[in-house]
């Protein structure tokens, strides 16, 4: 993806199925693409971070979120962040607890923000995606 | 990446043909065992053989008195399996709680068993619930099917097809979690069956998954976390490393094993 589709977008952070900085859409569900095999997925629709919301239009609500409330710092971690946020929404619906995000975040590794503001932002990228047209 | 040939059978008779056919061909279910080792090269297979593309492989279903999970099921299937859930809650409940939920997303049930990863959740449950393995070829019951660190009486060319467990009577799974990896550093899945208890170990045992049979014996007389007092899994043959020494471990198996009747007989 990131080499011959120029799809920067998706990190890796560790390559060892750790991190969840490479988190992308299988089918909808979030898997970890470091440990996904490319050939596996032919045939099957692969979502990443820049798939969210059109070239130049509005950010995608749980972009959105994550921007209004200082969900990143280095922002390395992020796309994984947000794609696992909205596989969450689609599996648990759109009222989030703290103790619901901070167990499905299970797979996710941050080392700048301490996590509080990525739950809040999710938990508000929740909400907002009630109100969207995006998926 | 190496170079490998990468074949997408449609039947689980095509997928055994290829593997005859291609000597060190090796099966890819979920990939969340087999990419990472073949990625650190531990394992270079000239030929993977995709078993997820075969229709009706992950089906999960009862059976008379028996709950048979499809091999190619995802974690996450059997987490969220309303059949799962009324047959057999603390099976759904294992399920959930292995790794993360991107993981359950591909990891399979027959992935996990055909590994036998010393932490892994899914080998406590078949043991102690007294499951039958189904493969391609033959039957294996649980207590002949485990047999060692990632060993198994797996044969080279044969396939798990499917996993019937027997309906317990109550059942809980309890783990403790590495707090690194996530695998449990012990986890002990309690069943009560019809005839017998059964109390199955992982984590533990520097033979993988094992039967606590002190503790068994006890509680066939009587259901109880009770009638544990006094008894004690010994500290030889458990696993000691940076994570728990051997004696922290078996005092970890006591105390799971006591949460976990507890949990069984709150289910009522
Ligand atoms: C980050 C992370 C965390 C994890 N945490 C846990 C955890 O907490 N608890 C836990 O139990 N596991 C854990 N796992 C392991 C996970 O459950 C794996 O998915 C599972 O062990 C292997 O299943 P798979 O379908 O991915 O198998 P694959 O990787 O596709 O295959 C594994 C092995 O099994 C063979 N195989 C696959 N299917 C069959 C079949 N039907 N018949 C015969 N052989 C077959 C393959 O040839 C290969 O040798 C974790 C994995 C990761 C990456
Ligand atoms: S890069 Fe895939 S989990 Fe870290
Ligand atoms: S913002 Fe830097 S790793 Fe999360």
């Amino acid at each position: 993806m990131r080499e011959n589709l120029r799809l920067t977008g998706t990190h890796v952070g560790c390559d060892t199925s750790q991190c969840g900085a490479c988190v992308v859409h299988l089918d909808g569900k979030a898997v970890k693409s470091c440990t996904t095999l490319a050939v596996m997925a032919d045939g099957h629709e692969v979502k990443t971070i820049e798939g969210l919301a059109a070239d130049g239009a509005p950010l995608h609500p749980m972009q959105e979120a994550f921007r209004e409330h200082h969900g990143l710092q280095c922002g390395f971690c992020t796309p994984g962040m947000i794609m696992t946020a909205v596989d969450l929404v689609h599996r648990k619906g759109h009222e989030l607890s703290d103790e619901v995000i901070r167990e499905e975040l299970e797979g996710n590794l941050c080392r700048c923000t301490g996590y509080q503001n990525i739950v809040a932002s999710i938990a508000a990228g929740a909400k907002a995606m009630a109100k969207s047209d995006l998926a | 990446m190496y170079e490998f040939k990468y074949h997408r059978p449609g039947t689980v008779r095509q997928a055994a043909n290829l593997l005859v056919k291609n000597e060190d061909a090796k099966l890819i279910a979920g990939g969340h065992t087999l990419v990472p080792v073949m990625k650190q090269r531990l394992a270079s297979p000239p030929h993977l053989v995709d078993l997820s593309h075969i229709e009706g492989l992950d089906t999960i279903e009862m059976k008379g008195r028996s709950l048979v999970i499809g091999a190619t099921a995802k974690h996450a299937e059997v987490a969220n399996s309303a059949i799962v859930g009324e047959a057999i809650p603390a099976l759904a409940e294992l399920a959930g709680l292995i790794g993360d939920p991107a993981v359950r997303h591909r990891g399979t049930i027959g992935g996990s068993l055909a590994n036998n990863d010393p932490t892994a959740d899914y080998p406590a449950a078949v043991l102690a619930l007294g499951a039958t393995i189904v493969t391609n070829k033959r039957r294996l019951k649980a207590e002949e099917y485990f047999q060692g660190l990632f060993s198994t009486a797996l044969e080279a060319d044969e396939i798990i097809t499917k996993v019937m467990f027997p309906v317990p009577k109550k059942a809980a799974y309890i783990k403790f979690r590495n707090q690194a990896s996530r695998y449990a550093l012990v986890g002990v899945f309690v069943a009560k069956r019809p005839s017998d208890v059964r109390v199955a170990v992982t984590g533990a045992g520097s033979d993988g998954v094992f039967r606590a049979t002190a503790f068994e014996e006890a509680l066939k007389k009587r259901f109880s976390h009770k009638v544990l007092d006094g008894i004690a899994v010994p500290a030889e043959g458990l696993n000691s490393d940076l994570h728990g020494s051997a004696e922290y471990r078996a005092h970890l198996i006591g105390v799971l094993t006591r949460r976990a009747v507890e949990a069984a007989n709150a289910k009522d």
